[in-house]
């Protein structure tokens, strides 16, 4: 076996590209590792859910019918439906239907939304939002979590927030 | 009569069966040299400084308060393990398990020292972050460990918070959906964060209620079994072990930096 003389330049360009192949792998390595913490399937109640339909829900009501499971309150008013969205604006709990009060009331830090969803006392910085509401094909509502309107920025002049009856 | 004692002692200290296990032979150190030799060649006693000096085991100066956070953390993962043998992180389990370790297994008040003990300890840290300030230890050449220290707070805090969630009752579920929101509004990687709505190209949006800092925490939307599972893991194993190793190097760095810093 000859001995070659290996050069610095040889020896230092070895390196170079050893340690740019190891930390490339390191770096797919700790991107794959991150993309593993996000699951593709979710054991959860789907975005978007039937509510039955219109005539079930009276006027001047608030439904709690789809709060536990969807986090969802209907309500319905004399011109007709919005979905309101059961997390608080502050950081997130879940607010009581007082129906005596007529109010949202936050457990976590006391935040009080009215009727319509608009916050007027507590630490809640916004109003409650609200879920896309539409009339299926079968006559039943549609509820879609994954479109929201936000009273703050005018989208509930939205018609999609809105289910007019 | 003590001759032979002490003779019987030194017979036992030359049998191979002690000499394999302390390096030293296990005889009694007698000189500064000798002493410095028992340090330096026992795993345990090298994370320790080799001598000293008298102002660093003044109550006065340290509070002792890293000494007890370390205690406390002994505690806390001695008393954790075993509540480990009744514990399953199911949203069936979990809340009965705890009531039950509560009222029927044997030594109930293991919980409750594991309880108590997580709030001393946060208040331990807490204060001794608090006397290395006001004493002015953070100077060079300390100023890393004090980086250290910024971590290990950090990481007492983690652990605080990961633990809160495992009884599963109205107090955990609350206050953890009130930590994960916080986590939604971490700037870029929380969808409520500054510059997330800035993460877009047209209409595509990459930080969004189903992937975001907040989403990685709780692994779902909402808290569930699935966020259960995840802060059991980090409550129990990844946090416990990182906190180990950057204890480890504070404790070392103490030595290095040349011990407790000198009152002036
Ligand atoms: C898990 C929590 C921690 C433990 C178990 C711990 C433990 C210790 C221990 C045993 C000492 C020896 C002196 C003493 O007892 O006061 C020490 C010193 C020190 N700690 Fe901590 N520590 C913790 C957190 C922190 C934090 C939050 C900081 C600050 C951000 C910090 C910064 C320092 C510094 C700079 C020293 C050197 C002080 C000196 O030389 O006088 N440590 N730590
Ligand atoms: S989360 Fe509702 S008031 Fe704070």
């Amino acid at each position: 076996m000859s001995k070659e003389k290996v050069t610095r330049r040889v020896f230092v360009s070895w390196i170079f590209l050893g340690w740019t192949l190891f930390l490339a792998c390191l770096g797919g390595l700790g991107t794959m590792l991150l993309r593993y913490l996000f699951p593709n399937v979710l054991f959860e109640p789907s975005q978007s859910f039937k509510a039955g339909y219109p005539e079930n829900y009276a006027v001047g009501e608030v439904s709690l019918l789809w709060k536990s499971k969807h986090g969802v309150w209907i309500v319905r008013t004399a011109e007709g439906l919005y979905a309101l969205s059961a997390v608080c604006t502050h950081l997130g709990c879940t607010p009581n239907w007082l129906s005596g009060e007529k109010k949202f009331k936050c457990p976590c830090h006391g935040s009080g939304f009215r009727f319509s969803g608009i916050n007027f006392e507590g630490p809640a910085p916004r109003p409650l939002e609200r879920f896309k509401i539409l009339l299926g094909d079968d006559g039943q509502i549609l509820v879609d979590k994954t479109k929201k309107f936000q009273q703050e920025k005018g989208e509930w002049n939205d018609p999609a927030s809105f289910l007019a009856i | 009569m003590l001759d032979k004692l002490k003779k019987l002692l030194e017979n036992i200290r030359q049998t191979q069966f002690v000499r394999s296990i302390f390096r030293m032979g296990g005889g009694f150190p007698r000189d500064v040299r000798q002493r410095m030799f028992v340090m330096l060649n026992n795993f345990f006693m090298h994370l320790h400084p080799v001598r000293i000096p008298k102002h660093a085991i003044k109550i006065k100066y340290t509070w002792c308060m890293g000494g007890l956070s370390f205690f406390i953390f002994l505690v806390l993962a001695v008393t954790g393990m075993l509540l480990m043998f009744y514990y399953r992180p199911t949203v069936e389990f979990a809340y009965g398990d705890v009531m039950d370790m509560n009222e029927q297994v044997p030594l109930g008040i293991m919980r409750e020292i594991h309880r108590w003990g997580a709030h001393l300890m946060i208040i331990t840290v807490w204060l001794h972050m608090f006397r290395v300030f006001m004493t002015g230890s953070y100077k060079p050449p300390r100023e890393f460990n004090w980086v250290i220290g910024v971590i290990l707070l950090l990481l007492t805090m983690l652990l605080s918070f990961t633990g809160y969630l495992l009884p599963w009752d109205q107090l955990a579920i609350w206050g953890i959906s009130v930590g994960s929101n916080m986590a939604a509004a971490s700037p870029f990687a929380g969808t409520e964060g500054p510059g997330a709505s800035l993460l877009k190209i047209g209409s595509i949006n990459f930080v969004h209620k189903g992937a975001d800092a907040r989403f990685v925490l709780i692994a779902g939307r909402f808290i569930g079994e699935a966020a259960l599972v995840r802060f059991y893991v980090l409550h129990c194993v990844v946090l416990p072990f990182t906190i180990m190793i950057f204890m480890a190097v504070h404790f070392w760095r103490v030595r290095k930096d040349g011990g407790i810093s000198k009152p002036l």
